[in-house]
């Protein structure tokens, strides 16, 4: 499939995820949906800058983690509503893009080089919000107030008391939306020059500057919009759950499942998403039901299969369905 | 035809040097460029003729010199720049983005000057019909023969509206009959009032084309003048090789 087709394929899957509650009433169901728009935003926003402009990036938790951080310390400390801070949140993320990415960029460093000091930036700001307990209340990490009051439930952002639809189904409905931003953003881009270029410097960063393209802004601008999508879902995390800390905020986690989702379902990111945590809870199932508890075996089994998904799947599931419809036309065609 | 004053002079090169660890790759090279001229690069494998060419395109940056394009002090300017400016160039080997098709190859280039999608789009298609390309819009790039892929690299370079195309080794690794194409491509593209320098080996090509030739070896320009005259050179010849060469030289051929 080419990449639009993706994205086309990709937009289809909204009709029927915004009507999942017509059908799914299950917490647990809507709770893994949730789960799996959560690292499809994640995954969207690293996609942005290493699907399309070939940078890997393996510290993007750094653009979740300050999302995150400023939603939870701008109501916390100045009792701003949150409907003020996501800008802040989206724009923070954006700056510390900006930083890394001029450092980055304006070096030249590109491929393992530029994954390592994405990660380095990310384990420095993991080390930083520990240590600058004044300002970002160190490793107890900062705890919101839940808002119990269903008349301010839209006001405070949190969905939790706002009657029963709305308890269940806000925060899936919040991500999906976000999802729906991400989407939008990169279909956008895709049909600009902006996009044309950008993918033309994951290509062949040299052809592209031969030809007019100023790799260095370029990547600039994919660093920022892959930022700001990703910020989207630090905002998403801190009002579901009203708690950050160093280690959710800048831990390697988000920045494994950023990567992983796009790299697992190819460029089609919703899909992979699925795939990984289809698979994370079968695993968890599987092993609760043979071994009961053994905290890390899942981790394990998800492991192995994924090794197994990307060995027999190298450009994730989406190429792997690509080509059987490629097979399939072909067929049809003799 | 030779350079008829300054007012012309599209490129301007003067003592260009750059050295890599020890080895003097480009040593003093002097050479200028005037508007609507063919001027062909030759030397033997090694001469340093790519390396000028990196370092007036702006991807080295040169030890020593200057290089002025339309009177305009260029040097230290980053490739893209320079491009915008209308310096375009290709590459020896060949560098296509490959997973993109030929027809967003070639928009690539356009987008130097259009910022609308559709608008590069519709003038890679112009710029690939002229070049023979048209039934190849949608073939991806990697999937190209080597003589696409050089023609590609033309291609792209052509749809940036280019005031200079440097072309490398446009013609290595293509048989007699797509040489004549790219000829004769060339001939329509000066024609239009774009200028060229080629480096070239197709000793056929060079004479056929080029209104002057300037000879690199080992990083010093040896000679210039026209074809004929360099052909006769004592210096070029012995730089191809003594004895050898001279006897190819005389069938017109030289595959250094
Ligand atoms: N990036 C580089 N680093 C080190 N040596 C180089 C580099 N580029 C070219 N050279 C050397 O400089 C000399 C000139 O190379 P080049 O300009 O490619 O020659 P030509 O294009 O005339 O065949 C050669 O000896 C080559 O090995
Ligand atoms: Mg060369």
């Amino acid at each position: 499939m080419s990449e639009r087709g993706r994205t086309i394929a990709g937009g289809l899957l909204f009709a029927p995820l915004a009507a999942v509650p017509l059908v799914v009433t299950s917490g647990r169901w809507i709770e893994f949906l949730e789960l799996t728009l959560f690292t499809a935003v994640l995954g969207q926003g690293w996609n942005v800058l290493g699907g399309y402009g070939g940078q890997y990036s393996f510290g993007h938790a750094l653009f979740f983690g300050t999302a995150a951080y400023i939603q939870a310390l701008l109501q916390f400390k100045l009792g701003w509503s949150p409907w003020l801070t996501m800008w802040f949140a989206i724009l923070g993320a954006m700056l510390v893009a900006a930083g890394v990415g001029y450092l980055s960029f304006r070096y030249g460093l590109r491929g393992s080089y530029f994954a390592l000091i994405t990660l380095a930036f990310a384990e420095a700001f993991h080390v930083l919000s520990r240590s600058f307990i004044g300002l970002t209340e160190g490793g107890r990490g900062v705890q919101l107030a839940l808002n119990q009051d269903p008349a301010q439930a839209f006001a405070t952002f949190q969905f939790n008391f706002a009657g029963p639809f709305l308890s269940t189904y806000g925060f899936y409905y919040t991500i999906l939306v976000f999802l729906s931003i991400a989407y939008a953003a990169v279909w956008w881009m895709q049909r600009t020059r902006f996009g044309a270029q950008l993918v033309a410097v994951r290509e062949n960063e040299d052809a592209a500057e031969a030809l007019g393209v100023d790799a260095f802004r370029v990547k600039l601008g994919a660093i920022l919009l892959s930022a700001a999508i990703t910020a989207l879902a630090g905002i998403y995390h801190v009002q579901k759950f009203l708690f950050i800390d160093p280690g959710i905020a800048y831990g390697p986690a988000k920045s494994v499942e950023a990567l992983f989702a796009p790299i697992i379902g190819g460029l089609g990111t919703v899909l992979g998403a699925f795939f990984i945590h289809g698979i994370g809870e079968t695993t968890k199932e599987i092993i609760g039901t043979f071994w009961q508890e053994r905290p890390g075996l899942d981790l394990i089994l998800f492991g192995v299969i994924l090794v197994l998904v990307l060995g027999f799947a190298p450009r994730g599931i989406a190429g792997l369905l690509g080509e059987a419809w490629r097979r399939a036309t072909d067929r049809a065609c003799n | 035809m030779p350079p008829t004053g300054r007012a012309t002079d599209v490129l301007e090169v003067t003592g260009l040097c750059k050295t890599f660890g020890g080895l003097r790759a480009v040593a003093d090279a002097t050479l200028s460029v005037a508007a609507g001229e063919i001027v062909s690069l030759i030397g033997p494998n090694g001469a340093g003729k790519t390396t000028l060419f990196a370092m007036v395109s702006g991807f080295l940056k040169p030890d020593a010199g200057t290089v002025q394009f339309q009177r305009r002090d260029i040097k230290g300017l980053r490739p893209h720049a320079a491009c915008r400016l209308g310096l375009a160039r290709t590459f020896q080997v060949a560098r296509p983005f490959p997973n993109l098709s030929v027809h967003h190859n070639i928009a690539i280039g356009a987008h130097t000057r259009y910022r609308r999608r559709n608008q590069a789009l519709a003038i890679a298609a112009e710029v690939a019909e002229r070049l023979g390309m048209a039934s190849r819009l949608d073939d991806h790039a990697g999937s190209l023969t080597v003589a696409g892929r050089k023609r590609l690299e033309l291609a792209r370079a052509l749809a940036t509206r280019p005031r200079l195309l440097l072309l490398d080794e446009v013609m290595a690794g293509l048989n007699a009959t797509e040489i004549d194409d790219i000829v004769a491509a060339l001939r329509g593209i000066r024609a239009t009032g774009i200028t060229i320098v080629l480096i070239e080996h197709v000793m056929r090509a060079v004479k056929s084309l080029s209104d002057r030739a300037y000879v690199l070896n080992h990083g010093r320009m040896i000679a210039t003048g026209t074809p004929a005259e360099i052909t006769r050179n004592p210096d070029v010849i012995e730089a191809y090789l003594g004895h050898g060469a001279a006897a190819r030289l005389a069938d017109g051929q030289i595959d250094a």
